[in-house]
């Protein structure tokens, strides 16, 4: 056994190798803070605006489209540019998956990830217990506020925007009491509840993956038959819930794509796994595997041991099958009640 | 089963809705905004304002003289949203209006092209007894600051009852002009300002809707709209009139001729 997850990724593969997807995320997410920064600290002004709305270079906008939805539903018309980096902010995460926000982007991300990484050394284990199906009836709320009271009520405490806001604005002594909202965030999250904000409560991620429930790039247990049960992946995971039926996935016929839009495509699985059963793949795949029956006669010749007789495993040589409809025999429909039961389960 | 599943949901829907009132009170207390925080030209009325800003600072980067600034979070404003403090720097009044161009939404109103139609507020004298014009001193600097001299401050001459020789330059604001920059409040050279930028409605007054003043009924209609006014009579000694434009009694013949003896021999 080891002591924290992803050690026996770094002691066979390298330290860097086992956090190469953990250092580009960091990177990131600082990177982003620094080009905010670049502008109030020396004087270099590639953007302006924080992440609410923002304009680079004089021509790109980007707006945050949860923030316009509640400055539209307050009765105020926007105006093109917001219209239009509102939509770009859409398309970009309908594709590369709508909560790579809070793991690529969001600075709140920074402090929670902090604090789940503190509870694992000193061994925090007590956690509350809330419905992860809070932070949709939190984002109700959030876009009720402004249709029925006018004002944009969240923004008053939003601590992603406000963290955001007051580092680009402030800096980080120039902040004032948002300081305490952060802290909050991070008690909080090290006390009270494993994952509590980014997991169970932030309305801000929920509307994310909203946008990324299609999205095209998506963790895949490519390799999932060589799983040691090391529960590594798991233990990492921030979403954990989303690995089950990808990774384990392969009996009732579940597809080795994580299609959770809760899955904030953060790679870490990928790091800390010792045995690369995760990487990211482009497409959604489907839900099930296309039932072995229903494979062609040549294609059986063509490759006659693997398909017929185990037809969810895959060696790692082979390239991952592409979503295919032909699936809609019985099989794949108990499946696909599978797939649908295992991610709306509560934890 | 059902019943836990039912009992679960209320518990969420309560606790999210304690959530909602509390956040619904404390958002009564923190977007109301104070009288000495200005928003940037265009600002919508705050109420619209308060819902259409998406709080992203582009008006305060791109404001080139960098007046404006974010509310933070234990400061008695909206959270997040632009203002000035007028006696801390004014606006300038940029042509070109870059804030409101760089507004993503409409809570910066792009239909403001003009900055002279500007209404950031108003300003207002307000402490007679402080100001030195009011002296009879000669200071003027809000007058030759304001960017629509003559037009949105103007100096009234008075003559100066203390001295009884000299006179009084007394700077009066004129709301249809005044943008409320705050250029004035900025520069007044008091200790305190004596002139100072409010929002309109703490300044201004409205007459009554049913009120009608009198001689501009007339001056429409062209003429009385009820009984012709009479015409006031004296009971004066005759050969004498009185004018009402300042001159006085008038004595068009010496009511007492310069031999008493005429008088006291009148019939």
């Amino acid at each position: 056994m080891h002591d924290y997850p992803g050690q026996s990724a770094t002691a066979e593969q390298g330290w860097l190798k086992a956090h190469k997807w953990l250092i580009l995320r960091r990177t990131s997410q600082l990177g982003l803070l620094g080009l905010f920064l670049l502008g109030p600290v020396a004087g270099i002004w590639l953007v302006t605006g924080n992440l609410s709305a923002s304009m680079t270079l004089d021509a790109l906008p980007l707006t945050d489209p949860l923030l316009l939805a509640q400055s539209m539903l307050s009765g105020s018309l926007p105006v093109m540019s917001g219209l239009v980096g509102a939509l770009i902010v859409l398309a970009f995460y309908a594709l590369v998956g709508g909560r790579a926000f809070c793991s690529w982007a969001c600075p709140v991300n920074l402090v929670t990830d902090l604090a789940a990484e503190l509870r694992r050394r000193w061994g925090i284990r007590a956690s509350g217990r809330l419905s992860r199906q809070l932070r949709w009836w939190l984002l109700g709320l959030v876009l009720l506020f402004p249709l029925a009271t006018g004002v944009i009520a969240w923004e008053l405490v939003n601590p992603v925007s406000m963290m955001h806001r007051g580092l680009v604005f402030g800096g980080l002594w120039g902040m004032g009491l948002a300081w305490l909202v952060i802290a909050a965030v991070f008690l909080y999250d090290l006390l009270l509840v494993r994952r509590g904000w980014c997991r169970h409560l932030c309305p801000v991620g929920a509307f994310y993956g909203l946008i990324g429930a299609g999205a095209q790039i998506r963790v895949t247990a490519t390799r999932r038959e060589h799983c040691d049960d090391c529960m590594d992946c798991f233990e990492i995971c921030p979403e954990p819930q989303v690995i089950k039926p990808a990774l384990k996935g392969a009996s009732p016929g579940l597809g080795p794509v994580i299609r959770s839009q809760d899955c904030t495509n953060c790679g870490r699985c990928i790091d800390v796994c010792s045995k690369d059963v995760f990487r990211f793949r482009l497409g959604r795949g489907s839900a099930t595997l296309p039932a072995a029956p229903e494979i062609a006669p040549e294609a059986v010749t063509a490759a006659p041991s693997r398909s017929s007789s185990r037809p969810a495993s895959r060696s790692s040589d082979q390239p991952i099958s592409r979503p295919s409809n032909q699936g809609s025999s019985g099989l794949s429909n108990r499946s696909n009640h599978l797939a649908h039961s295992s991610t709306s389960t509560t934890h | 089963m059902r019943r836990d599943f039912l009992l679960g949901s209320l518990r969420t829907a309560a606790g999210v809705g304690l959530v909602g009132l509390g956040l619904g009170l404390y958002s009564r207390q923190a977007s109301s905004l104070p009288a000495w925080a200005l928003r940037p030209p265009g600002a919508l009325d705050e109420d619209r304002f308060s819902g259409a800003c998406i709080r992203c600072g582009l008006c305060v980067r791109d404001c080139p003289y960098e007046m404006l600034h974010l509310a933070r979070l234990e400061q008695p404003i909206p959270t997040g949203t632009p203002y000035f403090i007028a006696r801390e720097a004014g606006c300038e009044m940029c042509e070109d209006i870059p804030c409101v161009v760089a507004c993503p939404t409409n809570a910066l109103d792009h239909a403001l092209t003009d900055i002279n139609d500007a209404d950031m507020g108003l300003a207002i004298v307000s402490d007679q007894e402080a100001c030195i014009a009011f002296q009879g001193l000669r200071c003027e600097v809000c007058y030759n600051v304001c960017p629509l001299r003559d037009e949105a401050i103007t100096l009234d001459l008075e003559q100066n009852l203390r001295s009884g020789k000299h006179a009084r330059f007394i700077p009066v604001v004129h709301s249809e002009h005044c943008t409320g920059c705050g250029k004035c409040e900025e520069a007044c050279i008091l200790d305190e300002a004596a002139i100072k930028v409010l929002p309109r409605h703490l300044i201004q007054g409205e007459l009554g809707k049913h009120y009608r003043l009198g001689w501009e009924q007339q001056q429409q209609a062209g003429g009385a709209l009820v009984t012709p006014d009479a015409e006031h009579r004296y009971n004066l000694p005759e050969g004498m009139r009185y004018d009402h434009g300042g001159e006085g009694l008038i004595e068009d013949a010496t009511p007492f001729p310069s031999n008493p003896l005429d008088t006291l021999n009148k019939p």
